[in-house]
């Protein structure tokens, strides 16, 4: 027998669609084994996991809660990733709208009203993004520095600034010592659904911006040079399309985004700045993750992101009720890109078994 | 040479080979015997099947259907290694090679020889001795991005020949060559077939056919239609065969009037990639209706010239001008605005984006401006319809205007970029190598669709290596050596023998005596 792989002439539709569905069933079939492993049935683990996240009103919403921000980092990584800018730092960007929210609401303007506080908070939040994201996209359109490197690198920079920020000069003195800012005042908070912590301003802003960014990519003259710099740089440059342009318009846009997620958590859930971890339980990465199971296409990214937040809420909840460590759901991360990135290849190559005849 | 006689053993035999791609039968129980000591051309247009047989027997596609056998053996060829090992080489039209690496790392790569520790050690040597021996001339330690398509060609056959094939198949292997460099490289293999290996030659050039090969296997729509010896057979006989009916073989050059000056380049300078000069203190001018060609070998300047007029490198010194105005180091994206189209020279490379779709490729310079797109938005309507029409204006061949403009074969490819780029009226035209890899039919259409151009009154600049090309659609020719200017004749008074001089350098010396 030998293995060989081959290019697949021609892609079907039905593939691009069952690919990575099919990659997320291998995904959790290897993941029963780690259940097994702890002495767990794996049907029940993901009976729980899925009851958790889907099975009650509560779950649901959380489900939701957690959703919004994987969908807004998820739609602004799938244009960066289409023009091949790999943005990996979206948790930094996060992070950064979460400061630039934090300060227009307790020192820039805490006194103005809910429907001027609450744009402003936004639009300085997709400002302090977007900054954060055209740091490494200047950088590498202009010097050519790999943003996989810097992107990631400023994501520690912004998580220190925040600890900085917590523990030093923005630390609130009514907090008990805690890390945290003063509370936001009332004007500076997101309204949510009766009864749940969902924010829905933020949902509905997410679920605009997916469709906004398909339209962007689809539709328009950017999203068209987004996809010609992404499939063959070289005739972009022939076709007089300018990479710095593209390079740092998707870095700008999907570090604005990745701020608006920021925004909606402080503003929404929080209400106040808290240390990094507190934001985001790694939001920005996960949502890497949300962007390429969703075939890079921003409506797909609104699946992709409810499944993710449903894995995260289910994920607490068997950790709760099975005992099982935080790892197993760090685990849940990995082994799903690992397949989806494979089951990418799969529908560009296919692997052909073959007896080897002895004549 | 070509009456020699008493080929050895037959190497290969294909037989009743059958290949089948979406909609398309490639192969259809095609036949090909190849025997030690012979050259055997492949002849066939473009789309014929030839390189996919050879892909076949490269192990590069897999048989749908037939039989291989080598040496008599029956052998099942899964990949290029096994090929390898059953002594096939090959050397693509597209080169496969890794650009960021030197040619001694591109040698080695894949080479089951190759010692573990420090590899290249050996290699350099060898590489040497097949560049003298050979006349395959290129340093080891080049990088494979700095090379020319002509030298990058060369580190193809010397890969192929170091990995010792008894059966060498050559995908059109002078498409990139200057004449000299084709006689050259025409000893080599005629060295090696009195060596007893047996070279498989494609092509669809009926000079180089007459000129090289033994015997010729024709090829027509995936079948093959006869296998004769050369001595037998004459161009008009193979021309009939391979195309199914009778071809004008020159294109006739009107004469045209001349208009005002469009391109005028002063005292150019620029440098290569490595950062050499490449261009030094060139001059000339093409007019309005005029066609210039530039004649040359392959890495004489002829790419960074048209990379400095298109925009795409900086020239160090001199000037662009264009209709009066001052172009030099403009962005590609002022230049294509002020209604300079450019041909490349690698189509698929910089040309053609191959995953989108045949009406997308075709917008890729006019999307900016109404009516392709409004304020920020594309209008696919009109997109759509203006596919329709170039499709139907230039007779591409494509399953429809959203079909990915990869599926597109080489001919098609070409004719798209030429609508794409002429559609529009363009001034001047910078076309490089518009007809290398084309089969005959294609080239005669690109040829046609340049010269109603040029009857337009559209400035042409012709850079390519085919001189008979050059001779039939110039005005006039310049000729390029070492990043200069050679000299510029009137074709009318041309002679290929003065030419040819020229590429080589000898007008040099005379031209520096006054």
């Amino acid at each position: 027998m030998r293995v060989r792989v081959e290019k697949r002439s021609t892609l079907s539709r039905w593939m691009t669609i069952s690919a990575p569905i099919l990659s997320l069933a291998l995904a959790l079939l290897v993941i029963a084994l780690v259940f097994w492993g702890y002495g767990i049935s794996p049907l029940l683990a993901y009976k729980r996991i899925f009851m958790g996240a889907f099975g009650s009103p509560y779950g649901l919403s959380e489900t939701m809660v957690k959703a919004t921000p994987l969908m807004i980092c998820g739609v602004g990584l799938a244009l960066a990733f289409k023009a091949l800018v790999w943005n990996i730092g979206a948790e930094g960007q996060l992070l950064m709208g979460a400061v630039a929210a934090t300060w227009v609401a307790l020192y820039l303007l805490p006194d103005a009203p809910a429907a001027v506080l609450l744009p402003c908070m936004f639009m300085a939040g997709f400002l302090g993004g977007a900054i954060w994201g055209l740091i490494p996209g200047i950088l590498k359109a202009k010097l050519r520095a790999n943003e996989v490197i810097t992107s990631l690198m400023m994501v520690y920079i912004a998580s220190e600034l925040v600890n900085y920020l917590v523990y030093g000069p923005w630390k609130g003195p009514g907090e008990w010592g805690f890390p945290y800012t003063t509370k936001f005042p009332p004007s500076a908070q997101l309204p949510r659904l009766l009864g749940t912590r969902i924010h829905y301003p933020t949902l509905i802003l997410a679920l605009l911006l997916a469709v906004l960014v398909y339209v962007l990519v689809m539709r328009t003259k950017l999203g068209y040079e987004i996809r010609v710099t992404g499939e063959n740089p070289e005739a972009a440059r022939y076709a007089g399309m300018s990479y710095f342009k593209t390079v740092v318009l998707v870095m700008l846009i999907s570090g604005g985004l990745a701020g608006l997620a920021g925004v909606g958590e402080v503003a929404g859930i929080h209400h106040r700045l808290r240390y990094p971890q507190g934001i985001s339980p790694g939001y920005g990465f996960t949502a890497i993750i949300v962007a390429w199971l969703g075939r890079l296409n921003p409506l797909a990214v609104i699946l992709t992101s409810l499944l993710f937040g449903g894995l995260l809420v289910g994920g607490d909840a068997i950790q709760v009720a099975l005992g099982l460590p935080v790892a197993t759901i760090n685990l849940f991360n990995g082994v799903i890109l690992f397949f989806v990135l494979g089951g990418e290849l799969l529908t560009r190559y296919k692997i052909a078994l073959e007896r080897r005849r002895e004549d | 040479m070509a009456e020699r006689q008493g080929w050895g053993e037959v190497v290969v035999s294909m037989r009743g080979i059958v290949k089948r791609f979406p909609g398309v039968l490639a192969n259809d129980h095609v036949d090909l015997e190849v025997r030690a000591g012979e050259i055997h051309a492949l002849l066939g247009e473009n789309g014929a099947g030839k390189t996919t047989l050879m892909n076949i027997l490269y192990g590069i596609y897999q048989l749908d259907e037939g039989e291989i056998y080598v040496k008599g053996k029956r052998v099942t060829i899964r990949s290029p290694r096994d090929a390898i090992e059953l002594g096939i080489g090959m050397v693509h039209q597209h080169f496969m090679l890794v650009y960021p690496h030197t040619v001694a790392e591109n040698i080695v790569l894949g080479l089951s020889s190759a010692d573990f520790l420090f590899p290249l050690r050996r290699v350099k040597g060898k590489i040497t001795d097949f560049s003298e021996r050979y006349g395959l001339k290129v340093s080891p330690e080049a990088k494979i991005w700095q090379l020319s398509a002509g030298e990058q060609q060369r580190v193809e056959i010397i890969k192929a020949l170091y990995r010792g094939a008894d059966l060498l198949i050559l995908d059109e292997p002078t498409s990139m060559l200057a004449p000299g460099e084709v006689e050259d490289l025409f000893t080599t293999l005629r060295r090696m077939a009195e060596g007893g290996r047996a070279i498989v030659f494609i092509t669809h050039k009926l000079d180089e056919v007459m000129a090289i090969s033994d015997r010729v296997t024709v090829l027509r729509q995936g079948k093959a239609v006869a296998t004769v010896e050369k001595s037998r057979t004459n161009k008009q006989d193979l021309t009939r065969m391979m195309v199914g009916r009778e071809v004008l073989f020159l294109l006739p050059r009107k004469p045209v009037e001349k208009g005002v000056i469009v391109l005028e380049v002063e005292a150019l300078h620029a440098l290569n990639d490595k950062g050499l000069p490449a261009l030094k203190d060139l001059s000339f001018t093409v007019h309005g209706g005029e066609i210039l060609g530039i004649a040359g070998v392959a890495g004489n300047g002829q790419r960074e010239l048209v990379e400095v007029i298109t925009g795409l490198r900086q020239a160090t010194k001199g000037k662009v001008i264009l209709l009066g105005k001052d172009i030099t180091n403009s962005s590609p994206r002022e230049i294509i605005g002020r209604g300079v189209a450019h041909i490349p020279e690698e189509r698929i490379r910089t040309g053609l984006v191959p995953n989108m779709s045949v009406a997308e490729n075709l917008i890729l310079k006019a999307y900016r401006s109404s009516p392709c797109s409004q304020r920020l938005f594309l209008n696919y309507a009109f997109i759509g319809q203006h596919a329709e029409r170039l499709i139907s204006d230039y007779e591409i061949v494509t399953p429809s205007k959203d079909a990915p403009a990869k599926l597109l074969s080489g001919g098609n490819i070409q004719k798209l970029i030429l609508a794409r780029e002429t559609s529009e009226e363009p001034v001047l035209i910078v076309a490089a190598h518009p007809t290398y890899g084309l089969d005959v039919g294609a080239t005669g259409r690109i040829r046609h669709l340049l010269l109603e151009q040029s009857a337009r009154g559209a400035a042409i600049l012709l850079v390519s290596e085919d001189l008979e090309e050059i001779m039939t659609m110039s005005d006039r020719i310049a000729v390029m050596f070492e990043g200069r200017i050679a000299g510029i004749v009137d074709t009318a008074k041309a002679g290929v023998e003065e030419i040819g001089a020229m590429m080589v350098g000898a007008r040099k010396e005379q031209e520096r005596g006054y």
